[in-house]
């Protein structure tokens, strides 16, 4: 199993080197560089070369590149074109929240899926199952600044009992229990799309796992239905639970940016929105980098966890 | 993309070689076709069909936008900020526009990308995964690469850098959502390319000397069109969404042009949330309710196609 790891990581090298040449590529598709954005009536041509040539822009395109990647690899991200901040320290401050609103969103999300998922597939075609898929097909079918946007119309502005921005309440003490109420509306749209897909998902595995002989088997032995479900059958829903965790990374990335966007929530989703507006290409760099190589990481840890869960995956 | 990855078995051959099967069955009952199956399963998926009559009718509203709409959607009208009256029946916009005009003429933004993007998407996805899995070796190894690669990116972060870039326009839009959509089309038609070639109508083909092209085109083809077709409703369904999204945040579809998502920019300031639900609640429920029709509709087609799923 350690060679098997080994050589999972092996083979993200290349995918992650690819990564750091899309990014490159794609932020130099940009017109105009940062020189281009300080031509004044009082900076002279010779100064702005002057200032090209210091910052390697007039290097053929291979040459800023091999820069730049061993600037990121020493975590270097450079400077933020409108903060004049360097990226690393902006990026620092934003990845708290995010993880944090990320993080809870996921469990809710998984928490409504995986016994909604599992109950519908034990109890298929019954009440229960036809209310969950078709809770499942709003949770995916809503848009999510949609579901924002009538969160903080019913919550904030009708029964004024949620607030509708930011993470803490201004001139507030800055307290948890603050925190938390921010974080319920934001939260709940996250979840119900993460819980949306999950559930089709888990459903469905559930059903696979339940048309399998050994279930048969155990049922065949005389053993209650309560211990052939939770004992043999809930097991094996472990292998689709990772799958779906796994899947939900980039997803969930996305979400957050319209999330956070509508909520005023201060992450990594609204830097990207605030950078975006600003033309602030080496923070749009860092962003995508890095969320790029949290999805990666994900998928790694996600096919490192099946071999531990499930012996019958080989290592080959 | 609402659905991933689809696992639909290829138990049904239609493009198999069948000089010789008989149309009927030993005791001459008629032999069911792969099509009429797949009707007769379709149909009694009842969401599935409500799906596909309210599809029908946003292409109806779509095609006759000019006409069905009681205004034109960008003129402005002599009441902005108005309730809903009977002149105007869902109010008007700050600007003074027929929300419900707009309304109408979102409906051809929005289907004419969902079904483009995923058109493109399609297209480059399927000569790649079967590229990628017939001849497998380097070149395989080299697709699939290149396809984890681009799905490391979260896909609307992606998009919204590229488009930052290349300016926001209905046009850009299009074609970045289909040329980033390829991917999972990719994967989905190789994995299905190594089942099916590990079948003994494609080691037929071999014996009877087929060329590559014949085979890839006549015989491979027809038999992963069935999930590639079950994989684009939930894709169209999906970049309808994404539209929205990106239009929304001000990064798609430009004003004066109208598209459900950017309709809902403005509820962004409290004022419209607040006191003009009629301009926000509308666009919000008809991008839910055709992205609930297309995810129908693919539900029912994944349901109708599997054999393997009860019916």
């Amino acid at each position: 199993m350690f060679n098997y790891i080994i050589r999972r990581i092996l083979i993200a090298i290349p995918i992650l080197l690819g990564i750091t040449i899309i990014d490159f590529l794609i932020v130099n598709m940009a017109p105009g560089n940062p020189v281009d954005m300080m031509v004044s009536p009082n900076v002279t041509g010779a100064a702005l070369e002057l200032k090209k040539a210091a910052l390697g822009l007039n290097q053929p395109l291979y040459v800023q590149y091999w820069h730049w990647l061993v600037n990121i690899l020493q975590l270097n991200f450079g400077y933020s074109m409108t903060t004049y901040q360097p990226v690393g320290d902006m990026l620092a401050q934003r990845i708290g929240p995010t993880m944090l609103l990320m993080g809870l969103s996921l469990i809710v999300g998984l928490l409504i899926a995986v016994p909604l998922g599992i109950v519908s597939a034990t109890h298929q075609n019954s009440t229960l199952d036809y209310v969950a898929t078709g809770g499942a097909f709003f949770g995916v079918s809503i848009p999510n600044f949609f579901l924002g946007l009538g969160l903080i119309y019913i919550f904030a502005v009708r029964l004024k009992v949620l607030p509708s921005s930011g993470m803490f309440t201004l001139g507030g003490n800055n307290g948890i229990a603050d925190t938390a109420a921010h974080l319920v509306l934001p939260v709940i749209v996250l979840a119900v799309q993460i819980a949306g897909q999950d559930i089709r998902y888990v459903r469905s595995g559930m059903l696979e796992i339940l048309g399998q002989d050994y279930l048969r088997t155990a049922r065949a032995k005389g053993l209650k239905e309560s211990v052939v479900i939770n004992r043999h059958a809930l097991r094996n829903a472990l292998i689709t639970i990772i799958t779906v965790i796994g899947m939900q990374i980039p997803l969930l990335f996305g979400g957050a940016v319209i999330t956070e966007q509508i909520f005023a929530w201060p992450g990594i989703g609204q830097l990207t929105i605030d950078s975006i507006s600003g033309r602030d290409y080496p923070t749009l760099m860092a962003i995508n980098l890095i969320a790029a190589v949290m999805v990666l990481a994900a998928n790694l840890l996600t096919d490192i966890m099946y071999s531990v869960v499930d012996p019958r995956v080989k290592y080959n | 993309m609402a659905v991933a990855e689809l696992k639909v078995p290829n138990a049904v051959n239609p493009g198999a070689p069948e000089p010789d099967t008989p149309d009927t069955l030993e005791f001459g009952a008629v032999q069911e076709t792969y099509l009429h199956m797949v009707i007769r399963r379709f149909l009694k998926h009842k969401l599935a069909v409500a799906g596909v009559l309210v599809v029908l009718l946003l292409i109806v509203c779509a095609l006759f936008a000019p006409a069905i709409a009681p205004h034109d959607p960008n003129a402005i009208t002599n009441t902005f900020n108005a309730a809903p009256s009977a002149e105007y029946p869902l109010g008007t916009d700050r600007v003074g526009r027929d929300v419900l005009s707009r309304l109408i003429f979102g409906t051809r933004v929005s289907l004419t990308v969902g079904f483009l993007t995923v058109a493109i998407s399609v297209v480059i996805g399927t000569v790649l995964g079967l590229i990628s899995g017939y001849f497998g070796k380097a070149i395989d190894m080299l697709i699939m690469r290149i396809c984890d690669i681009f799905m490391s990116f979260p896909q609307l972060m992606l998009i919204l850098v590229v488009v930052s870039i290349v300016g926001p326009n209905t046009r850009n839009i299009t074609l970045v959502l289909g040329l980033l959509g390829w991917p999972q089309v990719t994967r989905l038609v190789r994995g299905n390319v190594l089942s099916v070639k590990q079948s003994d109508y494609m080691k037929a083909c071999t014996a009877l000397g087929y060329h590559v092209p014949r085979k890839l085109f006549k015989h491979i083809l027809p038999n992963t069109l069935a999930p590639i077709l079950v994989n684009a409703t939930f894709g169209i369904a999906g970049n309808i969404l994404m539209e929205a999204g990106l239009s929304f945040l001000g990064l798609g579809v430009q004003p004066p042009t109208a598209s459900w998502g950017n309709m809902l920019t403005d509820a962004q300031s409290l004022t419209i949330l607040t006191s003009q639900p009629w301009l926000w609640v509308p666009p919000g429920v008809m991008i839910m309710l055709s992205v609930l029709a297309v995810n129908f509709v693919g539900d029912g087609l994944r349901d109708a196609i599997d054999p393997k799923s009860m019916s």
